[in-house]
């Protein structure tokens, strides 16, 4: 099987150079090798899924002659994490790079078939690099062969560690990963365009789907990581600028202010370089997360070591950043947009002040996580900044942004009169005035001046996107008649990547209002308990009722039974414990070997609307550990025959001599030996219960955490909604042609316009000019379908002077 | 006003803005950082000053000590003279003997002491082929 594998890889490999070769040989519009081109990167899918359904019935059959399988796998290891267990490993995570990668070119290439055809070539060949260099990394790197074989394979493998073993694991991975190579699709599209001198805003319309599904999948690794860390790694905290996190967030960032520029470009055509350029960085960003995983440059909690494809991957970044600039250099000329921001008060130039917030963000991070290999550049030393710097210019910058997403939704596209600002800004402010006011009274949210910042700029936001919803459902009700919450729903779907973009932004929001809370006004507190002893933290009465145990073949679990009260009364119990494994992959032994693997921290939580409660646990359990090592003492020397050990011990000892001697005595030894010696477990693991010892707790009241997850769960639909496809399309009228595209795309923005306008956004006057703009470059697409050349290859851009 | 001259004057105060940021981005980072060290370049440190240490715990040297432990560390290569650290409060699920740690704290008298909330452990390699023993 893993013959066929490596057979079947690289075949592969040969497909990714083949397909590329086809496309760049057929780059003059020869349909034959275009269509050849485009099976080939099918076939190439179909290659890589065979591989990796081959390594997956490996994992799930225990097929231990498989090195991966032996290395990160066992017989006990739950069947879901051992099909999880491929990403764990350095060639698991490529292949799956592999086989993302490979999909998303699938379904771009599937989606451009009909149009695009000069620009298609070009993109097709820089998405095969990607997958030839993926491909060849895994083919040709000996570290890395995801088919390397043992010559005798051991009887189970090492497993996966324990602390890995959580539900989250085994989709954050993955997630993350789909995040950063979806992401090879719009920088590929954008390569082509520049190559092409198709610099409108077709690539950008080909690709928005997938940087947006890049943009998503990234977002909610982030935020399964963010989970994991909460709940499972026993820190109570969610973030901890740990390179590799920044590494994660960076692209994110990137791909956000990407995600918005390319509106300005697809509605007024500017922002060309800043666009090319934001792809470019924000590739690249993805590549530099996929290195800084692999090549312990950085010293980090999630540095894996193994440096062997870390060069590699830096070589890639390096060809990808010098190819892609001097390409945008040498087309300036062409990227550089005859129009101008009409006024300082429109939504692109609060756009603009958004990317350049976003980029700056990403720089700072880029900074503070680059600045270990600065400072030993500049003094020698290295020297790295922890979170209380990123904080410092983080915050700033991230309230800066809840203000500019407040006001963006507000305005409308290229220029607004004062009189109808005055009317949108009127509510939103009102109401931040109101929510300020009421925080500053009834709460000691002053006591954080930033945190109270992020509030009032957060309810102004929040009120501001409100009101487009009202305004917007009341305007279609006016032009449809139909009853309201029909209407919302009718405006929504209508609309779906201006709402759902809303939806986004209220997701976010929520979010941050999640994290300005529960990192400004939190409670945390390490308190010793002895059995019924009582605590007060930040008004809650916390009693350690009782110490639990639970014990099975490969861990202890050492806890306790936690009552809470708040005003007296008793709310509830939290059972928070702490597990200590055997060594991965050993269910035997010594009781001794219990205390020799990982210990993983179960945490007790109580979450709530307003606040969680955390606690986790340090048991003392230095009583039961000299009770193991009396009792593993006692057991070596009772089966060595000690004076005055019991008759059943002297048997086993006389048994396990003779199994010495004799191999077909072993499995009935062994299983004696498991018998006395998990009895014996059990029994001093029981001791526990009777402790009088101070355990460690470690409280956190955190306020508004819950609202981090739900806000980015909201973020989440939101996305799904702007992907969704339009009605008409999924009837199968298909957008076929990029003149029907273009002609969409325009139309869109005259319904737009028209329901600003009757949501008072836009004043009448400055409809009328608006309206009869793009009322006449739609008609220039149009005559453009009429004679044909609406599909041609010369960039059409409504070259027409405007109004400054 | 002109508005080939209001463009420039933007493009001036959004550079401006720009490079005053990056100064100040400079200037902190430059202070604000401690310096990363191994055990054994620490053996010798003043006191007082903060550093970041790197180093490898040793197995089987960590003791409770009050509300806090006590332990050994040495340099990542398991190399040099084992540096004494003591560390207050919790510490995270994946420390133990073996694993590499980074924390912040300064020297006093001959031992390192942690800062509390500072303390992190390497996760287990989980893409390392070799088993971390």
């Amino acid at each position: 099987m893993a013959s066929l594998g490596s057979a079947l890889l690289g075949l592969a490999f040969l497909a990714a150079l083949a397909a590329g070769a086809l496309a760049l040989a057929g780059r003059k519009g020869d349909e034959r090798l275009l269509t050849l081109s485009r099976r080939t990167v099918y076939a190439f899918s179909g290659l890589i899924i065979a591989c990796v359904v081959i390594i997956e019935s490996a994992f799930a059959r225990d097929d231990f002659s498989f090195n991966i399988v032996t290395q990160h796998s066992s017989i006990e290891t739950p069947s879901g994490y051992k099909l999880a267990a491929m990403w764990s490993s350095q060639e698991g995570s490529l292949l799956l790079w592999a086989l993302v990668l490979s999909l998303a070119a699938s379904a771009a290439l599937w989606a451009t078939r009909h149009k695009l055809r000069d620009l298609v070539p070009w993109a097709t060949a820089v998405m095969m690099g990607v997958a030839a260099t993926f491909t060849g990394l895994l083919l040709f790197v000996p570290d890395v062969d995801p088919f390397a074989t043992l010559d005798s394979p051991p009887p189970d493998g090492i497993g996966l560690n324990p602390l890995l073993q959580h539900p989250s694991m085994m989709i954050h991975p993955p997630m993350l990963y789909s995040g950063y190579v979806a992401f090879t699709v719009p920088f590929a599209f954008a390569i082509g365009a520049l190559v092409t001198h198709r610099l409108d805003a077709e690539w950008i319309r080909a690709t928005r789907r997938f940087a947006l599904i890049a943009w998503a999948f990234l977002g909610f690794g982030l935020l399964l990581g963010a989970r994991w860390s909460y709940t499972e790694l026993g820190w109570g905290g969610y973030w901890a600028w740990d390179p590799v996190e920044n590494a994660a967030l960076m692209p994110w960032l990137l791909g956000t202010a990407f995600l918005h520029s390319i509106m300005v470009q697809e509605k007024r055509g500017m922002l060309k370089v800043w666009n090319a350029s934001l792809i470019v960085g924000t590739f690249s960003m993805a590549l530099l997360g996929t290195f800084l995983v692999r090549s312990g440059v950085l010293q980090s909690i999630h540095a894996f070591g193994d440096n062997t494809v870390g060069p590699y991957i830096l070589g890639l970044i390096g060809v990808v950043l010098v190819g892609s600039t001097a390409l945008i250099v040498s087309r300036l000329d062409d990227l550089r947009s005859p129009k101008r921001i009409d006024s300082l008060a429109s939504r692109e130039s609060v756009f603009l002040v958004n990317n350049l917030l976003l980029v700056g963000m990403t720089a700072v991070i880029f900074w503070g996580t680059f600045f270990p290999l600065i400072s030993e550049l500049f003094t020698g030393e290295k020297a790295s900044l922890a979170a209380p710097w990123f904080d410092r210019y983080t915050t700033p910058l991230a309230i800066l942004l809840v203000v500019f997403t407040g006001i963006g939704p507000l305005l409308a596209w290229r220029r607004v009169s004062w009189e109808s600002a005055k009317r949108v800004f009127r509510l939103p402010l009102a109401f931040a005035a109101v929510v300020t006011v009421v925080l500053v009274l009834f709460s000691d949210a002053e006591s954080n001046l930033w945190a109270l910042a992020l509030f009032a700029f957060a309810a102004f936001a929040l009120a501001g996107l409100a009101q487009e919803f009202w305004t917007g459902a009341a305007a279609r009700r006016r032009l449809t008649g139909e009853p309201g919450a029909q209407a919302l729903v009718g405006l929504v779907s209508r609309n779906r990547r201006r709402y759902g973009g809303y939806i986004v932004h209220i997701g976010i929001i929520v979010l941050l209002i999640g994290i300005a809370a529960s990192s400004s006004f939190q409670t945390n507190r390490d308190v010793e308990l002895k059995p019924g002893e009582s605590t007060v933290v930040d008004g809650r009465t916390i009693t350690y009722v009782k110490p639990t145990v639970a014990v099975d073949a490969e861990k202890f679990t050492f806890g306790s039974v936690l009552r809470i009260e708040e005003d007296g009364e008793v709310v509830g119990y939290v059972r928070p414990s702490r597990r200590f494994f055997r060594p991965t992959g050993q269910e035997s032994g010594t009781i001794g070997s219990f205390f020799a693997g990982e210990a993983t921290s179960e945490v007790g939580l109580r979450p709530g609307p307003w606040h969680d409660l955390w606690i986790a646990e340090q048991p003392n359990i230095a009583d039961v550990q000299r009770g193991v090592r009396l009792a593993d003492q006692g057991f070596e020397e009772c089966v060595r025959g000690a004076p005055g050990t019991p008759q059943q011990c002297k048997a086993l000892g006389a048994l396990m001599r003779a199994a010495a001697a004799n191999p077909s005595l072993r499995a009935q030894a062994s299983s004696q030996i498991e018998q006395v010696q998990s009895g014996a477990a059990e029994q001093v693991a029981k001791s526990f219960l009777a402790t009088t010892a101070a355990s460690t707790f470690k409280v956190i009241v955190n306020p508004l955490v819950t609202w981090m997850w739900i806000g980015g769960i909201i973020a989440l639909a939101g996305a799904l909604i702007a992907l969704w496809p339009t009605r008409g399309r999924r009837r199968g009228a298909l957008v076929r042609t990029e003149a029907d595209a273009r002609k969409e795309a325009k139309y869109r923005e005259i319904r737009d316009a028209e329901l600003d306008h009757a949501a008072g956004k836009l004043s009448d006057e400055d409809f009328a000019a608006l309206d009869a703009e793009l009322r006449e470059e739609a008609i220039e697409i149009l005559d453009g379908v009429g004679n044909g050349n609406g599909n041609g290859a010369h960039p059409r851009e409504p070259e027409k002077a405007e109004r400054s | 006003m002109d508005p080939q001259r209001k463009r420039k004057i933007r493009l001036v105060v959004a550079l401006s803005t720009a490079v005053l940021l990056a100064v100040a981005l400079i200037y902190t980072s430059f202070s604000a950082s401690s310096e990363a060290k191994e055990p054994s370049e620490l053996l010798g440190a003043a006191p007082g000053t903060s550093y970041e240490m790197t180093g490898r715990v040793v197995k089987g040297s960590i003791q409770r000590e009050g509300n806090g432990i006590a332990f050994r560390v040495v340099d990542r290569d398991g190399s040099g003279q084992a540096l004494p650290v003591t560390y207050t409060g919790t510490v995270p699920d994946p420390f133990r003997g073996g694993r590499e740690i980074v924390l912040t704290g300064a020297m006093e008298s001959g031992a390192f002491v942690g800062e509390p909330e500072t303390l992190i452990t390497k996760c287990p390699s989980k893409f390392t082929t070799k088993s971390d023993g």
